[in-house]
């Protein structure tokens, strides 16, 4: 069975030459193949930096330049958003350290570049929560859980602290003190991450005076980085951004394994993380989607490494689910089996998140307990306000 | 088979009231309808015979293109949420929806609605501001608009009167250029303006109407023939007058001060704030080359013939401030 081709969108991120040949009937998919991705931004970002963007046809080259202007624009707020956390939390003397979205853009690395994101992701060590939050609370930041079962959701049950939402800024903020549930079965240590992680000088350092008495930012160390990413991509069950989450680990690994010794390295802090599956799957998938050059050897070392590689069955079955839930959420790019397996990834991701007995609660009560839309969500989501919609709601249908 | 229509000697192109009403509802229900509206091209698809009936009324003299290989900047359609008990209608941008459904008799309002929302979501190297455009003698106004200023019946009556009409709604500005890029689309009509406009002129065209809307009754006036001709010619702007319908006052222009009228139009922009050093730039270099006013009106006689007389602003470079 062929899969829905993403050759257009392969190409152009790894090739960007190949798309001064490209037709009009190729753009135009192209074009929303890429906004379904969320990976425009980015391509316009190769583009760019092959000296190619300048040559490509005016109409799709607004598009790419417009989702381009968009990213920008977030990374500025980022930096300003992560001076305010870090003042926040010198309260707390924990320091800050990025997850994510964020963190790439703050280590200024590849794969920051035309990546989108609404909150900001931070570490900190389970015992520091109390702290944490009030600190966060005292400089105005809000729970966004509503109902005490969302409250307990998360703290008890998952790896974080209910959503904060800014009051003033409206900015959010998820704090998390692991790296997956404490209910799911794998257990990576969040004091070993920590150790790890590494100061990011320029920012933590600072030669304002207002930076004096602030908490030092921190992003994991590479290893950690990218099995974070591969362990929220492979652990999570709502795959929309999928295509986006293998992206971020193609640029993860494109960049760190110019390294020499990375490679080994990952592998032995994947086992020692308990994280060897998620890793073989990540390697596996950027690999057969996005052509990401990982060695032969890797894979060999990886293979046998214990938890590292799946039953043939098992792999054919995720072979069927993945290479479909990964795909961009498209019309074009998926097949009549694409909303099943999406389904099922939904349904994996909470049995790995929690344990049998709490997931037929907590399905039990999605199932029959709807959410109240928001007061607010009514008032945006109407035309005849000529438009203000909140795009992040926006409901895709496939 | 279609048959080819009449297609422009020079370029080749076909507009749709040289498509017969078949085809164009073939088109609607199938691949879609691919329409020029400039700059854009958008790809529209729709069952509802509203859409057809305020597509082919509207845009008749829009270009069309053949076939499903032409690159659309939009692929957006209205299609139906319920049809029994209360039919309901829903607007989708390649799938996605960015709004909750409407009553089907709102489908092409529906449709216009969406199309502006396409363009203040992904368009944005333009600074857009949520205004009417109008030139004449190759400058051009911009009219601001909160809801209930008048500011459509007023675009419309302007657009009948020696002015092109370069957006009922949505003014882009080229931030590199400040050059005004027009994008023609039907006014907007509410209520009573639907009436006052449809006298005003013998040519005035105005297409299906949505009644009982949250805004009352919607109707669309089509963009006058040489607004359309002229649709990719770019305009440098002259004034920005803010524009303020009272019932029974003195039709009255009043210079405004500058650094009031940036904050208002920033207010009124979609998207500067998310350009920021270059969207504040494009809004300074705007204020700085028109001539800002408060303008209130009651008869739109009066309202017209003030315009006309609208002194004209220095070309800039004569004492404009210089970019950054």
């Amino acid at each position: 069975m062929t899969l829905p081709s993403i050759k257009l969108l392969v190409d152009g991120l790894n090739r960007p030459q190949t798309l001064l040949a490209l037709d009009d009937a190729q753009w135009d998919l192209l074009i929303r193949q890429g906004r379904a991705a969320d990976v425009l931004a980015r391509l316009a970002a190769h583009c760019e930096a092959a000296d190619v963007l300048g040559q490509l046809p005016q109409r799709p080259r607004r598009h790419l330049v417009s989702a381009a202007i968009l990213t920008d624009r977030q990374h500025r707020e980022l930096r300003l958003e992560v001076r305010h956390i870090q003042e926040a939390l010198a309260r707390a003397k924990v320091p800050l350290v990025l997850l994510k979205g964020a963190a790439y853009v703050m280590a200024g690395l590849e794969a920051s570049k035309g990546r989108m994101m609404t909150d900001v992701d931070i570490l900190v060590p389970r015992s520091a929560l109390p702290e944490v939050e009030s600190a966060l609370m005292m400089r105005g930041w809000v729970t966004a859980a509503k109902t005490p079962y969302d409250q307990r959701y998360y703290r008890t049950w998952m790896h974080e602290l209910p959503p904060m939402q800014h009051f003033h800024r409206g900015t959010s903020i998820d704090v998390h003190h692991a790296i997956v549930p404490l209910t799911a079965r794998a257990r990576p240590n969040s004091d070993q991450l920590l150790a790890a992680a590494i100061t990011l000088p320029s920012i933590s350092t600072g030669a304002s005076r207002a930076l004096a008495g602030t908490v030092a930012v921190q992003c994991l160390a590479p290893a950690d980085m990218l099995l974070h990413s591969a362990a929220h991509l492979f652990h999570e069950g709502e795959l929309e951004q999928g295509f986006r989450g293998l992206i971020d680990l193609d640029a993860l690994w494109r960049e760190f394994s110019r390294d020499a010794g990375f490679a080994d390295q990952l592998v032995a802090r994947a086992v020692d993380m308990d994280l060897a599956r998620p890793l073989f799957y990540s390697l596996r998938y950027c690999h057969l989607m996005l052509e990401t050059p990982v060695p032969a050897a890797v894979f060999a070392r990886l293979a046998v490494q214990p938890g590292a590689s799946p039953s043939t069955w098992q792999l054919a079955l995720m072979d069927f689910l993945f290479l479909r839930a990964l795909r961009p959420f498209h019309a074009t790019t998926s097949d009549a089996w694409t909303s099943l397996a999406r389904f099922a990834l939904y349904l994996r991701g909470h049995w790995l998140r929690m344990p049998p007995w709490l997931l037929a609660i907590h399905l039990t009560r999605k199932l029959f307990v709807r959410n109240k839309p928001d007061e607010s969500e009514s008032d945006t989501n109407n035309p005849q306000n000529n438009g203000t919609a909140n795009i992040r709601t926006a409901k895709r249908e496939v | 088979m279609t048959s080819p229509g009449n297609p422009d000697q020079h370029t080749g192109a076909v507009t749709l009231s040289d498509l017969p009403r078949k085809e164009l509802s073939r088109r609607l229900k199938g691949e879609g309808l691919c329409l020029e509206i400039p700059p854009f091209v958008t790809r529209i698809r729709s069952p509802f015979a509203i859409v057809e009936e305020g597509l082919s009324t509207l845009y008749a003299h829009h270009r069309v293109f053949e076939g499903a290989r032409h690159f659309a900047d939009f692929h957006v359609e209205v299609d139906i949420r319920r049809r029994f008990f209360n039919p309901l209608c829903v607007f989708k941008t390649d799938g996605l929806e960015p709004f909750t459904p409407l009553a089907a008799g709102e489908a092409f309002a529906f449709l216009e609605w969406g199309m502006n929302w396409c363009i203040s979501s992904y368009c944005h190297t333009w600074v857009t501001v949520h205004s009417a455009v109008l030139e004449r003698d190759g400058r051009a106004v911009i009219l601001p608009a909160p809801p209930g200023s008048g500011k459509s019946t007023l675009c419309a009556a302007l657009a009948l009167n020696g002015w092109r009409l370069l957006s009922d709604e949505m003014a882009l500005l080229e931030p590199e250029t400040g050059l005004l890029t027009p994008s023609p689309r039907p006014v907007s009509l509410k209520n009573e303006s639907i009436n006052i406009v449809r006298n005003l002129s013998p040519q005035v065209v105005i297409g299906p109407v949505a009644h009982d809307t949250m805004k009352g009754d919607v109707a669309h006036m089509r963009v006058p023939a040489q607004s359309l001709e002229r649709g990719h010619e770019p305009a440098l702007p002259a004034w920005l007058i803010f524009p303020k319908y009272q019932a029974g006052a003195a039709t009255q222009l009043l210079e405004r001060g500058k650094a009031l009228s940036f904050m208002q139009l920033a207010d009124n922009s979609f998207n500067q704030g998310g350009q920021g050093r270059r969207g504040f730039d494009a809004l300074t270099r705007l204020i700085d080359r028109c001539d800002c006013y408060d303008f209130t009106y009651s008869r739109i006689d009066e309202a017209v013939a003030a315009f006309a007389r609208l002194p004209m602003p220095p070309e800039p470079g004569a004492g404009a401030m210089q970019a950054v």
